[in-house]
Formats: structure tokens, C-alpha cells, sequence
């Protein structure tokens, strides 16, 4: 029945960000591409694809952050385009997508007033996607309380920070501590949020969403071995959605090492592949503890670009406009680490990037 | 239960539920007469809203099936322009399935003649009147279903032609399957008024209303 009344609003709009979509680098595109002798072959490569002549007024010689920069601009545009031309619930659902941002941009800006860095250079360094009108203002930050009454009560981000209020001085672990309390109040309230705006965009999003959950739940647990971090302010940043909910949360509440963590994660067969060669890898002695995380790392990309990938098997959902930019992320992720290879003349590692189709 | 349940539900109802119960206490239960209502509504009421409802539904379901593969191709058309021309071929079959109503309504509407009110309610009218109205119901929602059907498949079709070419031939043969479907109704709609003589004035002494 979805199919009936979808076209209406979005129909034009689907069409498009699938157009996006078919625009996204390919392997072969990669592999001409990890072949680029200098930075200046690499922006001839990316010409003749969908980014064109992106970086077409950059003065040379060009380096690895101008791309990046340009390239989440070209992102950027993408995604204004279809936000102005969206109208509820999707322009809901978009704005949903930007909140994320928003959230890291908050977090950047208050750790960076902290340490006391330029205002300006603070403000650059923000995420486009999640700008919102009255960020400068967050550079007075002092404490939270006065944070929340002066600029964040009326920006969209205001419930999630209801739940932290009560942090007491702004040091480094408190505002991680607040970065994932906000963020968890956000995932679960987008969660709630699509599974109102439909059956199909639901089944989609709930497996991303939940995936997303268990991915922060696991690094969160793994981050704060060994810090001050006690079990019950660990148990309060887990999102109470996903496959690891509600035992597998509480045993990861519990969890001391990355064994245990491991045990937790076998119960659930989708991640069981996650820690497998790690297991290995580690009598050889050849990974250290950072060597698993990074490992675990590269997975979860890998597991995350694959279910954004199966959001495009399914016609009449909003889904697609979530899993477009995420892997348009990715793919900017890719291209800015072999341009970095290719600017450091560091060969070996250059595919170690994550493909998408 | 929102405010739309009680208003579409539960008003409609309640009205039913007070007129029954009116004519239940007031002694006229036996004004609620069915076979009075079929026999003294005249065969052109039933004649004319069968072909109100075939050309109607008919029409309903092609510009239904258009508005959702034409977005579809033009969002698509965007970035792929080649998809174009080619989806057209969607549109037409599901302008064929408003074809199918029209050929329909004219058919019928043949059978439309004007007979004086006095010679007018014979057994041959009665049974035109009702199967013009089945039969143009029958003709209008399989052509709905079919409208749909096709729109849905072309809407799929178009994104997935820009997506990769070579998916388009077979996407188009799951459409025509699907536009069979009005090709079906219009078959049953011409076998069901087959027997129905038009409206013929019948003798006075037959035909007259019994009071």
C-alpha cells in the first residue's frame, strides 16, 4: 500500500537521490584511481565522474583537506537540494539526518572553548550539514545549565539534552559522557520517529538504526576499559534499542575485558564475525589491543555500508535518502585516504579502503 | 480513537442505528422495503451510474497509474535522461486502461433509449438497467486494479532502467502481465451485457408501476 501514495510527495525526489546514487565511485573508478602518480592526476581522475570539476578552482598544489573539504561540500549541496525541495514527513526525516551533526558540531565547540582555541577556526572546523544559527553563541560556554538556557533550548537538540543537565563542570570525560548521553537520546528518538512514518521505511531503518546502537554500546564499553568510567554511568549511554538489547547491554555493563565482550557478541550471530580473526590474529601475537580495535573498526564500516547498501533494494521509503549520504560519507572517507597514501607516497596501504559497489 | 475514526465511523453509524430505531418504535418498520426500492427505482438510474462508474473508476485508475510512473521517470530522467523515451511505454498502458473505460461506456450507452414513464418498467428493462450498472462497476474497479498495478510496475521499472538498461525488457513484461488485467474486465463487461436488449417501451398494462 506504500506504493500507492509515496509518489505523490517524494516520487521525484527518489528518482533523484537514486540518480545520486548511481553516480557513487565503483571499484574500477578506485583502482584508476589508486593509481594516480600525484594529487594533480587524482583531481584529473575524479573529473570524469560524478564530482567533476569540483575542485576545478583550487590553486595548486593541492592538498588532502581542500578535497575532503570540497568533496563533503559537494555532499553538502546534494543534500540542501533535496531538502528544499522535500515536504513532510521527509523533510522531517531529513532534518533528523542533520541532528547528528548538529550534535558533534555542539561537542566540537564546546571541547575547543575549553581548551580555549579561536572561536573562528572552531567554527570551520564544523560539519556543514549540521550548522544551525546560533552556534557562535556556544563558544560562551560555562556550564550546561547556562548552555541549555541560552542557545540550545531552541535549536531541535533541546530533549536530548534534558538528561544531562546534571553534570556538574565541564571537563574532557563529562563531555563525552554528555556527547553519548545526547546521542543516545537522539537515536532513540529517531527510532521512534520512523516507525510512525510507515511499515517499509521502518523494516529499513530500524535494522540501520539498531546496528548503529550496538556499534556505539560496543565501542563505548571497549573505550572506557581502563578509565574512570564507572559500570553504572557505562549502563546509562547504552541505547535501549538494537539486537544487544536489553541482555546483551547489561552484560556489557558488566564486561572487563575484551573477552567478555566477545562472549557477549557471539550470542548475536551478525556480529559474530566481528571478533573472529581478531581471536587469531592475537595468539600470533601480531595485533596488540589497538590492533583489535582498529580491526573491529574497519567491520563495522564494512557491516554499516552493507546494510546502507540493502536500503536501496526497496522502493517507496525514505531510507534511501539516510543510506545515501551515509555512504556518500564513505565514500569520501575512501578517496580522502588514498589521496593521503598518494600524497605520503605510502603505497602499500593504499587499498585499505572500504568499497561500496 | 482520533477525531477521523469517530467522524467516519462512528457518525454514519450512530445516524443508521437512530433512523432504524425511529421506524422500528414508530410502527412503520415496513417502510424499510428492499424489493419496493428495487422494483420502483428506474432502470435509467442504474443504467446511467454503471456507466458513471466504469468511465469513472476507468479514468481513476489510468491517471493514477500516470502521476506515479511519471514521477518515478522524472526523477530518474535527472541524472539519466536516456530513460526517458523509453518509459513512456509505461504511460501508454496505463492510458490504455482508460481506453478500455471509454470503449466501455460507449457500448453501453447504446443501450440508453428514452421510454415513457408509464411503459417503462418491463422484466427486459429491469434487467438492462442492472446489468449496465454490474457490468460498469465490474469494467471500472478491474480497470482501477489494473491502472494501479501498471503504475507501481512502471514506476519500478523506470528506476531501475537508470539504475542498469538491460533490466528494462523484463520489468516491461511483468507490466504487460499486469495490464491483461483491464483487458479482462472489459471482456466480462461486454459478456455480461451481451443478453441486455436496450430500453424498449413496453404495453401500457405490463409495464405500470404497482402502487
Amino acid at each position: 500500500m506504500e506504493g500507492l501514495f509515496f509518489n505523490v510527495d517524494t516520487g521525484f525526489l527518489e528518482g533523484i537521490v537514486r540518480g545520486y546514487k548511481s553516480g557513487t565511485l565503483t571499484q574500477s573508478h578506485y583502482a584508476s584511481l589508486a593509481q594516480c602518480e600525484t594529487l594533480e592526476d587524482f583531481k584529473t581522475q575524479l573529473s570524469a565522474t560524478d564530482y567533476g570539476n569540483f575542485l576545478a578552482n583550487e590553486p595548486s598544489p593541492l592538498s588532502t583537506t581542500t578535497i575532503a573539504d570540497k568533496a563533503t561540500q559537494t555532499l553538502v549541496d546534494q543534500f540542501n537540494f533535496i531538502r528544499s525541495n522535500s515536504v513532510e514527513p521527509l523533510s522531517k526525516f531529513l532534518d533528523y539526518i542533520t541532528y547528528g551533526y548538529m550534535i558533534d558540531n555542539v561537542v566540537l565547540l564546546i571541547t575547543g572553548t575549553l581548551h580555549e582555541r579561536d572561536t573562528h577556526e572552531l567554527l570551520e572546523r564544523c560539519h556543514p550539514l549540521g550548522i544551525f544559527d546560533t552556534m557562535p553563541a556556544l563558544c560562551v560556554a560555562t556550564n550546561v545549565e547556562e548552555l541549555y538556557q541560552s542557545v540550545l533550548v531552541e535549536t531541535p537538540l533541546a530533549p536530548y539534552f534534558r538528561d544531562c543537565l546534571s553534570a556538574a563542570d565541564l571537563d574532557d570525560m563529562n563531555i563525552e559522557i554528555i556527547r553519548n548521553t545526547v546521542y543516545k537520546a537522539y537515536l532513540e528518538d529517531f527510532y521512534n520517529y520512523v516507525s510512525t512514518i510507515g511499515s517499509t521505511t521502518a523494516d529499513v531503518m530500524h535494522n540501520i538504526l539498531a546496528f548503529e546502537a550496538d556499534r556505539r554500546t560496543i565501542n563505548i564499553t571497549i573505550n572506557s576499559f581502563d578509565t574512570e568510567l564507572t559500570k553504572e554511568q557505562r549502563a546509562k549511554l547504552f541505547p535501549a534499542i538494537g539486537r544487544l538489547f536489553p541482555t546483551g547491554n547489561n552484560a556489557l555493563a558488566k564486561a572487563d575485558d575484551i573477552d567478555q565482550v566477545r562472549q557477549v557478541c557471539e550470542n548475536v550471530s551478525e556480529y559474530r564475525s566481528f571478533f573472529d580473526n581478531s581471536a587469531s590474529a592475537q595468539t600470533n601475537g601480531d595485533l596488540g589491543d589497538f590492533g583489535v580495535a582498529a580491526q573491529l573498526e574497519d567491520r563495522f564500516f564494512r557491516m554499516e555500508v552493507h546494510l546502507n547498501k540493502l536500503a536501496f533494494l526497496q522502493q517507496f521509503q525514505y531510507g534511501v535518502f539516510y543510506s545515501y549520504v551515509k555512504l556518500k560519507e564513505q565514500e569520501i572517507r575512501n578517496i580522502t585516504w588514498i589521496a593521503e597514501c598518494i600524497a605520503q607516497d605510502a603505497r602499500d596501504r593504499i587499498h585499505d579502503f572500504i568499497p561500496i559497489f | 480513537m482520533g477525531y477521523k475514526t469517530y467522524t467516519s465511523f462512528g457518525l454514519p453509524t450512530f445516524l443508521v442505528i437512530i433512523v432504524a430505531l425511529y421506524l422500528l418504535f414508530t410502527d412503520s418498520g415496513e417502510a424499510f422495503d428492499v424489493g419496493r426500492f428495487l422494483e420502483e427505482t428506474s432502470p435509467f438510474v442504474w443504467g446511467s451510474l454503471g456507466i458513471g462508474l466504469c468511465i469513472g473508476l476507468s479514468v481513476l485508475g489510468a491517471g493514477w497509474g500516470i502521476f506515479l510512473t511519471g514521477a518515478s521517470i522524472l526523477g530518474g530522467g535527472v541524472r539519466t535522461p536516456r530513460i526517458s523515451t523509453k518509459n513512456l511505454i509505461s504511460i501508454i498502458f496505463c492510458e490504455v486502461v482508460a481506453i478500455y473505460g471509454v470503449i466501455m461506456g460507449i457500448v453501453y450507452s447504446s443501450k440508453l433509449q428514452t421510454v415513457p414513464e408509464a411503459q417503462l418498467y418491463t422484466r427486459d428493462n429491469y434487467f438492462t438497467g442492472y446489468a449496465l450498472f454490474f457490468g460498469g462497476l465490474t469494467v471500472g474497479f478491474c480497470n482501477l486494479l489494473c491502472g494501479l498495478c501498471v503504475g507501481v510496475a512502471g514506476s519500478t521499472a523506470a528506476l531501475a532502467d537508470a539504475a542498469d538498461p538491460t533490466l528494462f525488457v523484463k520489468v516491461l513484461v511483468v507490466e504487460v502481465f499486469g495490464s491483461v488485467l483491464g483487458l479482462f474486465g472489459l471482456i466480462i463487461g461486454l459478456l455480461m451485457i451481451g443478453n441486455a436488449k436496450e430500453f424498449l417501451p413496453g404495453s401500457p398494462a405490463v409495464s405500470a408501476i404497482r402502487i
